[in-house]
């Protein structure tokens, strides 16, 4: 049952050392601010699923607080790579990091496995690909009735997915628009669900009734973080921060300016200071 | 009429555009191949079907994405699906007719490498991965790839399979149980390659104006085979190019203007 909570404390509640956790939204409504108070309270050891790592796992590899990711794509959208992740992979800096390397349709099936119930997806997929020769949870099982060999992943069990979204209704069903990514199969296949919200509005009443809604029985906690997805974007809120993602190209190159960097817009900073952030941003697609 | 001022870049992204056509459902990869399947709807392909990984499907984008899941795809797209959709739906489907793709490393077979420099536990470059390559470049009918040539690029022997495209040539595509084209089309910044019928190895076809025999071979670190009949590529046309630098120019206004 979603409770409304201080972002604080629907972290503190939910998320533990040594936790597998899913912070999602690919490209659009990242969970940016939820990930801003993990690394706040310092909650480390996670293993983090996700298919694009992004800006919000370089910060928090950059942090020390990742044993393991596991991912699909390890870039910068649109800019280039990943720099405090390339520093853990390359150098062992801030400390040694486990990679678990998937393709997109791999992880998303996954993910739609773990909702499902499922102990593993099966797709057609990873056909002469690399990736099988150096990660073990990539397999090949026989389909029953054609004999044909299809690639077998383990599903996607997070113990708690993080996700931010447009608004909550005040029972605490929570509505999502625009690119939809994997938000839902994630919250569905995790034990827990943290939803960071731009809003909370009366009832969704006037809604289209094919919109995608999470009700309000699967979800743990939601916070109000207006602007919480900076510098991603909210469909109907406000546009993407491009300028962000060029300008984190230079402050994770250097470990000192990224130490400088966290310690003043997350460490001295909170969830009320993203709504500040995306104010030029408003009205953008 | 042909304009004769253009770069190879520019000459590059419209022999690319000019190989979609109006029926085509294309599943775009980010930077060249982006500006190339828009340059194509913008001209000769009004009708050709845009789909980005996103999820974004029928999408006709006035600026170019910085990022495969801008709010320009969704907002101009006919629907919006999940990603799990997309990937099992459309492209496992077999709804996708070509796959258009770009690479860090590129074999004669038309493998692609955009995973690691190096050995894979020990890299010397950690290059971003296969996003949804991988399976792009098995499930879509077929396969076009751009780049632009240098030698680092196009080499011998990629150091990581991150997308298969015809393995050691001939049949082995086939012999893996892949039931796709794969790679059917190169295009680079000096000339347009096929695959040989055969030995399923690069070719080229037509070299690009300004181009030359000797500049292709210094920026290719493969020994260069030719088609029988190599022609030149027709240059770009006055609508083509207008066409490329008005987008390019949107698409850099736009970026500049959110950046402020």
């Amino acid at each position: 049952m979603a409770q409304f909570k201080t972002l604080k404390d629907a972290v503190a509640d939910n998320l533990r050392p040594g936790d597998i956790a899913a912070f999602e939204g690919f490209t659009h409504l990242i969970p940016h601010a939820a990930a801003h108070e993990v690394i706040r309270q310092g909650i480390g050891d996670l293993t983090l699923v996700r298919l694009t790592p992004d800006l919000v796992y370089d910060q928090l590899v950059g942090c020390g607080l990742v044993k393991k990711m596991i991912f699909s794509y390890l870039g910068n959208p649109g800019v280039g790579l990943l720099r405090r992740v390339r520093d853990a992979v390359e150098n062992g800096v801030p400390r040694t990091l486990e990679l678990e390397e998937h393709s997109h349709a791999a992880l998303a099936n996954a993910y739609e496995a773990g909702a499902a119930g499922l102990p593993l997806a099966v797709f057609r997929g990873y056909k002469g690909a690399g990736l099988k020769a150096v990660n073990a949870n990539i397999r090949s099982i026989t389909c029953p009735f054609t004999g044909e060999e299809l690639a077998a992943v383990p599903a996607i069990r997070p113990d708690v997915t993080f996700i931010h979204a447009q608004k909550a209704d005040r029972k605490g069903n929570v509505l999502i628009e625009g690119i939809l990514g994997v938000q839902k199969e994630a919250v569905l296949a995790a034990r827990r669900a943290v939803i960071t919200v731009e809003e909370i509005v009366d009832d969704f009443d006037d809604a289209h009734p094919n919109l995608t809604i999470l009700p309000h029985w699967t979800i743990s906690a939601i916070a109000v973080v207006p602007g919480g997805a900076h510098p991603s974007y909210a469909r109907g809120y406000y546009g993407r921060d491009n300028a962000a993602y060029v300008e984190w190209d230079e402050i994770a190159a250097d470990m000192d300016r990224f130490r400088a960097w966290i310690e003043t817009h997350v460490m001295q900073a909170g969830p009320e200071d993203f709504a500040g952030r995306v104010e030029t941003l408003k009205g953008k697609m | 009429m042909a304009n004769a001022d253009f770069t190879p870049d520019e000459m590059m992204t419209i022999a690319a555009a000019r190989a979609l056509s109006n029926d085509d459902v294309c599943f775009v990869g980010i930077g060249a191949p982006s500006a190339a399947c828009n340059v194509a709807r913008l001209t000769h392909a009004p009708d050709i079907t845009l789909i980005y990984e996103s999820g974004t499907i029928a999408t006709a984008p006035s600026v170019l994405p910085l990022s495969i899941g801008d709010g320009e795809l969704c907002e101009t797209a006919l629907t919006t699906v999940s990603v799990p959709e997309m990937f099992r739906y459309w492209l496992q489907g077999g709804r996708i007719s070509v796959g258009f793709l770009g690479a860090a490393q590129l074999d004669p077979f038309g493998n692609i490498n955009t995973t690691v420099i190096g050995d894979y536990a020990h890299p010397k470059t950690r290059l971003p991965g296969g996003g949804g390559a991988p399976e792009i470049a098995s499930s879509c009918g077929e396969v076009f790839i751009t780049m632009k040539q240098t030698k680092r690029g196009m080499v011998k022997a990629i150091d990581f399979f991150t997308s298969f495209g015809h393995g050691k040539g001939g049949s082995d595509r086939q012999d893996l149980g892949i039931t796709t084209k794969g790679p059917t089309l190169l295009v680079t910044d000096m000339a347009v390659w096929r695959p040989n019928p055969q030995t399923k190895e690069f070719e080229v076809n037509s070299i690009h104006p300004g181009a030359s025999r000797e500049a292709i071979a210094a920026s290719c670190d493969w020994d260069v085979v030719y088609a029988a009949d190599v022609g030149e590529t027709p240059p770009p046309t006055e609508l083509e190019l207008s066409t490329l630098r008005e987008i390019k120019a949107r698409t850099a206004a736009a970026h500049r203007r959110n950046a402020a």
